[in-house]
């Protein structure tokens, strides 16, 4: 016989001004099993804590069912409140009269208290089979795994090993950086980027609690939040980094010139190289798909050179196993290919180029040393027109969203060519402007009126060449007309994308992504740097387009969740998970199939599901597709469900 | 000049009447002025392309059926294929065309065709044309 | 191989250059264009009201005949037949309640439509069925040295569901050119409209267009332009009178509808191509560069 105790919230009038809380005292009072019931205004409050604690003390109840709001919302509180006292948490219950019943009814009175009785009822049924669980302790490696060497990787990193924690960094290319790096300028403050980042990125390369893993990949994570095994790619660089000084002779004598990833295809790199001077780590890499040696057999000049003996053409990728506490995913963006928009010539026109080739081209390190000559023949541009919104802001052919940054650096852009070109004349063609960092606004207020940048508000319905200019027909709305530009040079501000291959790291770590590929928040108001699968947090572009202080904010912030991750010695996981009767199993392996986590599987040997008590996340699936019931969930078994039902079919 | 909106201009039967013939929404569109950036016939229109949603959208009846910039319109739908939020700017034309055309009114009588005109020009260009512009 | 073939009420008579040609090339190449019995006008221009049902009965009528000539398939050169009648498909084979529609309008022809039929214009029938490789092959007289500017105007490519090629950089006909040997320019102008049915009563507004299309195609070094539209060839070509006289230092283009050029490179004999219809005499430019004889 159970002692169990009913505690009803009036929620101010949210409940009470539909349920007569007092006539459902009465009749729960009498219903069997019940030694006491009450009602009171806000449960939620001290007070209303208190209460149930003094009853369960006074009373000696057995099992605690709140009448309230939805378990979302105070589970955890009334449950916390009875474990304070003594009681298993896991004997108290959540009756949602207010979610389910109150607001839902508010028109019929009557019918609500009736109701709110029966859900009541229900909720004893089901707590009178409540086992009292005891909840998983896991511990917890305290190593935080980033993925991600751009700025936000580079943040986090260095925050969680400033706390004192072991940080493995994870970068695709053979530098940290990202495209922070290859910028000439940053809005607001027209700093130069390579000189504030790389202090950061120096930090990071010396830092005693980070291991650097550039030109390196993930290749399998598998685990749990704070336990994680990860495999890691580090692929052939055919140079020995720790013999390799980066003295640079390679460099200098390989004969290959290949266009420049780094430099946006505006000029040319060797065959082997870094990615520019003050790379972190400062060591090259060959690249075999241009390499003489590679394709023809020949040269090996590199090799002839370093006195060291670095270079290793028989070099494999390597496998390196580490295990993680937590995962930072900082993968950032990528501009979206202009070659995809027809009606700016689908990318054949050479003075026709996007965001990025201009910020190569401005760069005081560029390939042109911060003069934006053009292209194809070299001439400074008198005449630039940029257009924003390529690719965004387009539901019909591209991307709906708004990709954020154009607007500034945008104008940034035509700033700094105002500078190199004091001559020339710079025309943007808007459709709004979104200005809303801080000291954004007034940055574009001086851009306009200091350099004269002339905006014109319409987009832009084709481009094409003209002889040796490049005709843009675009619009000002301003004035609804036709506007035709003869341009030296136009510049498209391109949407922004998810970074190359982070679609595929997403599937292979099983992070949900929106339609785009950006990886979704737990919430995109409370929760912006977690992912919805715990152990995984988010930081930067990865998430969603934004600038660079943003993006340093959300990568501290994500530091400080692996922080408080990893100050626990032990994570304690819900025991409301799915349970196997051996006795009943016969082995037909629908639960492994439908499980979602992988947490459950068939052993082979017995032929009986095995769940996985740590992963599993109790969505209770695998119970519901059990065809003989074996797989049963903690606290939500087969007969506790029908008892509910009972309660509202009778 | 002043324009004077509320819900009865607003929410007109004249927007309603265009939406119906067109079975566009006239709403979608964010007047970023592709369209009348790449209007071929932009230069014979009083008024641009983008600007008769607009002026729909502000129910300014009359001064867009007054307009040139609807019988201008050649129908090559450049507008449409390009329009980011892929509102048929030719079915709105065409509706606004058919409001007049509907009353009995023709924009071009095949009796005022000039002799020498009917002649010269291909059968193609005076069944498209009538189909078009006469009532 | 055998095909229904549509021509439209200005192939048969100001544009009968575009016909004889297209037939000729053809039957060359091993289809025979079979004129669709009691075909009648396409019904263009395509309505863009959502309530003009009636407008659809036209096209349709002229699918029905195509079923009744127990073909499948039927080939337009016009592009405002092709796209009529394409436009006018797809709505019905979308749509079962304006279908049935029509059809009980037409209560009183033998055949009820279905959507069995596909409407294709020639290109593609010279791209898919033949092969421009294989159209290669048969050319006897490679028009090498001939630059043209391929022209496409609107109908053949907007709106993109319907069209024969991408809106905004279409290739179909640089591969044919390319496939006869001859030259084709990059030239942005090609899907530009050319004022279409305003030349009635709008001259002045095709002057300015046609102007602006050809003397682009004139500075990027074309010798001629290339068309599949009677009345883009009329306003391209006819109106090249009202153009000089408009515009006096305008230079002369001859205009030629792509199956006249197919047919010089395959062989055929001038006449088939009808060359006298052509507003600016072509045969000086084509003396020239000897594809024809003659002084």
């Amino acid at each position: 016989m159970s002692r169990i105790g009913v505690f009803i919230c009036h929620c101010g009038l949210n409940i009470a001004g539909t349920i007569e809380v007092e006539k459902v005292v009465k009749l729960v009072s009498d219903y069997p099993e019940v030694v006491y019931a009450t009602d009171y205004m806000y449960m939620c409050s001290d007070p209303g804590q208190d209460m149930i604690k003094e009853m369960v003390k006074e009373k000696k109840l057995d099992g605690v069912v709140v009448a309230a709001c939805s378990p979302t919302m105070h589970e955890t509180t009334f449950r916390n409140a009875i474990a304070s006292v003594g009681l298993n948490p896991y004997r108290g219950e959540i009756a949602n009269i207010r979610e389910q019943c109150s607001w839902v009814h508010q028109n019929h009175k009557e019918i609500a208290t009736e109701k709110a009785v029966k859900i009541i009822e229900a909720t004893i049924e089901k707590l009178k089979l409540d086992m009292p669980l005891i909840p998983l302790s896991v511990p917890v490696t305290k190593r935080a795994l980033v993925i991600g060497g751009g700025i936000a990787g580079i943040q986090a990193s260095l925050d969680i090993a400033d706390s004192g924690y072991e940080v493995i960094l994870v970068e695709k290319n053979q530098s940290i950086g990202g495209h922070m790096l290859q910028l000439s300028e940053t809005f607001p403050t027209l700093d130069c980027p390579q000189c504030i980042a790389t202090p950061k990125m120096v930090q990071v390369g010396q830092h005693p609690k980070i291991k650097l893993l550039a030109f390196s990949e993930v290749e399998e994570v598998s685990g749990y939040v704070g336990n994680f095994q990860v495999k890691i790619r580090r692929k052939a660089s055919f140079v020995d980094w720790d013999k390799c000084t980066g003295c640079g002779l390679c460099m200098e004598k390989c004969p290959v010139r290949v266009p420049s990833e780094f430099n946006e295809f505006l000029s040319k790199r060797k065959a082997i190289y870094t990615l520019f001077p003050q790379a972190v780590p400062n060591k090259p890499v060959i690249d075999s798909n241009n390499c003489l040696y590679f394709t023809k057999g020949k040269c090996r000049v590199c090799e002839k050179n370093c006195s060291l003996k670095a270079i290793n053409f028989e070099q494999k990728d390597s496998l390196v196993e580490e295990k993680v506490g937590a995962i930072i995913v900082a993968t950032g963006y990528d501009l979206m290919n202009k070659a995809e928009v027809g009606e700016y010539g689908y990318g054949k026109y050479k003075d026709v180029i996007d965001g990025m080739q201009l910020e190569r081209l401005l760069a005081p390190a560029g390939p042109t040393e911060g003069i934006p000559y053009r292209p194809s023949d070299g001439k400074i541009p008198k005449e630039v027109v940029f257009i924003q919104c390529v690719g965004s802001r387009d539901p019909e052919h591209y991307y709906p969203y708004c990709s954020k940054i154009c607007c500034m650096y945008t104008v940034k852009q035509a700033m700094l060519y105002k500078h190199a070109v004091p001559d020339g004349q710079a025309y943007v063609f808007y459709m709004d402007i979104r200005c809303n960092g801080k000291g954004y606004e007034e940055f574009l207020q001086r851009g306009i009126e200091e350099d004269r940048i002339l905006y014109l508000r319409g987009r832009v319905s084709k481009i094409f060449k003209d002889g040796d200019k490049i005709k843009v027909w675009g619009a000002d709305t301003l004035t609804g007309r036709k506007i035709e530009i003869s341009a030296d040079l136009v510049v498209l501000a391109m949407a922004i994308i998810p970074s190359k291959g982070a679609k595929k790291l997403a599937e292979k770590l099983r992070l949900a992504t929106d339609d785009y590929g950006f990886l979704t928040e737990a919430h995109p108001k409370l929760r912006p740097v977690e992912s919805l699968t715990a152990g995984y947090f988010l930081a930067g572009a990865a998430q969603a387009p934004k600038d660079i202080p943003e993006t340093v904010a959300q990568a501290s912030g994500a530091a400080s969740k692996v922080d408080s991750l990893f100050s626990k010695d032990e994570l304690y996981h819900e025991p409301i998970i799915a349970n196997v009767d051996e006795e009943v199993c016969v082995g037909c392996g629908n639960c492994v199939n439908i499980c979602a986590y992988d947490a459950v599987e068939l052993d082979l040997k017995t032929k009986k599901a095995r769940v996985n008590p740590v992963i599993c996340e109790g969505c209770g699936a695998c119970s519901a597709a059990c065809p003989s019931g074996a797989m049963q969930q903690n606290n939500f078994s087969k007969r506790q469900i029908f008892e509910m039902v009972n309660i509202f079919t009778v | 000049m002043k324009t004077e909106i509320s819900i009865k201009n607003i929410k007109s039967k004249f927007l309603d009447k265009v939406e119906e013939l067109s079975e566009e929404n006239l709403y979608a569109c964010y007047q970023c002025g592709k369209c009348s950036a790449g209007c071929p016939s932009i230069s014979e229109m009083d008024i641009s392309p983008g600007e008769i949603i607009r002026l729909v959208q502000l129910g300014q009846e009359k001064e867009v059926l007054d307009s040139k910039t609807i019988w201008i319109c050649a129908s090559c739908f450049t507008c449409v294929t390009r329009c980011p939020k892929g509102v048929d700017l030719a079915k709105v034309m065409e509706a606004l065309r058919q409001i007049t055309l509907r009353k009995n009114v023709d924009y071009v009588s095949p009796w005022s065709i000039p002799k020498e005109v009917l002649s010269q020009v291909p059968q193609i260009a005076l069944v498209s044309c009538l189909r078009k512009f006469s009532a | 191989m055998k095909i229904s073939y549509f021509p439209g009420c200005t192939l048969k008579t100001m544009a009968k250059n575009f016909e004889d040609s297209a037939i000729a090339s053809l039957s060359f190449l091993g289809i025979e264009m079979v004129e669709l019995p009691r075909w009648n006008c396409c019904g263009t221009v395509y309505s863009l009201t959502s309530d003009d049902l009636i407008h659809q009965v036209a096209p349709i009528r002229n699918l029905i005949r195509v079923k009744e000539a127990r073909d499948t398939r039927v080939v337009a050169l016009c592009s405002m037949c092709y796209h009529t009648l394409k436009r006018a498909n797809k709505l019905v084979k979308e749509d079962q309640e304006k279908l049935d529609k029509l059809n009980n309008l037409m209560y009183r022809e033998d055949v009820k439509y279905n959507g069995e039929v596909e409407v294709l214009h020639l290109l593609e029938i010279l791209k898919n069925e033949v092969g421009f490789d294989q159209v290669s092959k048969k050319v006897k007289m490679p028009l090498k040295g001939l630059k043209v500017a391929p022209y496409y105007g609107c109908l053949l490519l907007r709106p993109a569901e319907v069209g024969l090629d991408d809106p905004e950089s279409p290739t179909i006909l640089k591969d044919l050119l390319e496939s006869v040997g001859a030259e084709a320019i990059d030239f942005p102008y090609e899907t530009e409209c050319c004022g279409s049915y305003h030349t009635v009563v709008n001259v002045n507004l095709v002057v300015e267009r046609a102007h602006d299309i050809l003397s682009f195609a004139i500075s990027q070094k074309a010798e001629a332009i290339v068309l599949s539209c009677p009345l883009c060839g009329f306003n391209l070509d006819h109106r090249q009178k009202e153009i000089k006289e408009k515009f006096p230092d305008f230079k002369s283009i001859p205009v030629f509808y792509f199956t006249q050029l197919l047919a010089l490179s395959l062989g055929l004999d001038e006449k088939v191509c009808r060359f006298e219809l052509n507003f600016i005499d072509p045969r000086p430019l084509l003396k020239s560069k000897h594809f024809i004889g003659g002084v």
